[in-house]
């Protein structure tokens, strides 16, 4: 099953659920991804190795997808 | 329209594209150049306010508290950066940290702990625990990130030398602590040269320089980094 998160003030807050059987899920997970991609936020997928990768779709199979606001240099 | 798996292209860090084409990418070529720069910057120093210390006791060893004028600056200015350098990054629970200093985080915190012992493991967040700095070992070198800033502790011919990175969450309004550095330690992971591209290098040297600015907990995790 999929996850999409998003860190906030709350710790963070899973904004959808979706497994790759239920199309309907998905798409309203796809859509409140690209939601939060036009709010600014920076979506990344964790990968099977531990490392993570950005994304700028969702992708159905990953099992987590966090969205994290823009770092910047001090 | 059906969904569709989107082709994976190796993006790199937003943030990173973001600086244009005048900023250099970070690799391990211009860590080891920016390195030796810091070293010639660091003897440089030295020997600029230590060789007229010299010059005068050679001369008239009387004017010895002049020399050591020098002498004193000699050692100041280089442990001034060092002392810049460790400042630059805030480990949770410190005097400048977004958590309370005392006792385990709660509420939203406890939450974005939680999150953070994910992303750390088993033992990263013991050394999270202990430092308030979570441990990510990249192909650049070995990291350590907090809330703002990241140490990045590399292996030369002389030693370890640390890297100090000024890095942080651009509008961090809100966030709990192990929130701000999971928001870095994810950048790092999607891209650690695009992070370090980002991130402003602050200081450069050997790990003893930065070690005796640092609190209990920030030196232990580096004796944890020795004994890998």
């Amino acid at each position: 099953m999929g996850r999409l998160i998003r860190l906030d003030r709350t710790g963070h807050s899973t904004l959808a659920e979706w497994t790759a059987a239920d199309e309907a899920a998905a798409r309203r997970a796809s859509e409140a991804f690209a939601l939060e991609l036009e709010r600014g936020f920076i979506a990344s997928a964790t990968l099977a190795d531990g490392t993570a990768e950005v994304v700028r779709e969702l992708p159905v199979e990953a099992e987590l997808v966090t969205l994290r606001r823009p770092i910047v240099g001090g | 329209m059906p969904l569709e798996t989107p082709t994976r292209v190796g993006l790199g860090l937003p943030e990173a594209e973001r600086l244009g084409w005048n900023r250099e990418r970070a690799t391990k070529r211009t860590l080891r150049r920016d390195g030796r720069r810091w070293t010639a910057w660091t003897a440089w120093v030295v020997g600029l306010f230590s060789a007229p210390g010299l010059a005068l006791l050679l001369i008239e060893p009387l004017t010895f508290p002049v020399a050591l004028l020098c002498f004193g600056h000699a050692f100041a200015v280089p442990a001034l950066q060092a002392r810049r350098g460790a400042r630059a990054v805030v480990a949770m629970g410190s005097a400048k940290s977004a958590a309370s200093p005392a006792g385990e985080p709660t509420g939203p915190g406890r939450v974005a702990l939680g999150l953070l012992a994910d992303l750390v493991g088993h033992e990263g967040i013991d050394v999270v625990r202990g430092s308030g700095l979570a441990p990510y070992p990249g192909a650049l070198g070995f990291w350590l990130v907090g809330e703002q800033g990241a140490y990045l502790v590399r292996r030369s011919v002389l030693g370890r030398r640390v890297f100090s990175w000024c890095v942080r969450v651009g509008d961090a309004d809100g966030l709990p602590a192990p929130d701000r550095v999971a928001h870095l330690l994810l950048a790092l992971r999607e891209d650690e040269e695009g992070f370090a591209t980002v991130a402003n290098l602050n200081f450069s040297g050997a790990e003893w320089r930065l070690r005796r600015h640092l609190s209990a907990g920030e030196r232990s995790a580096l004796r944890v980094l020795r004994a890998r």
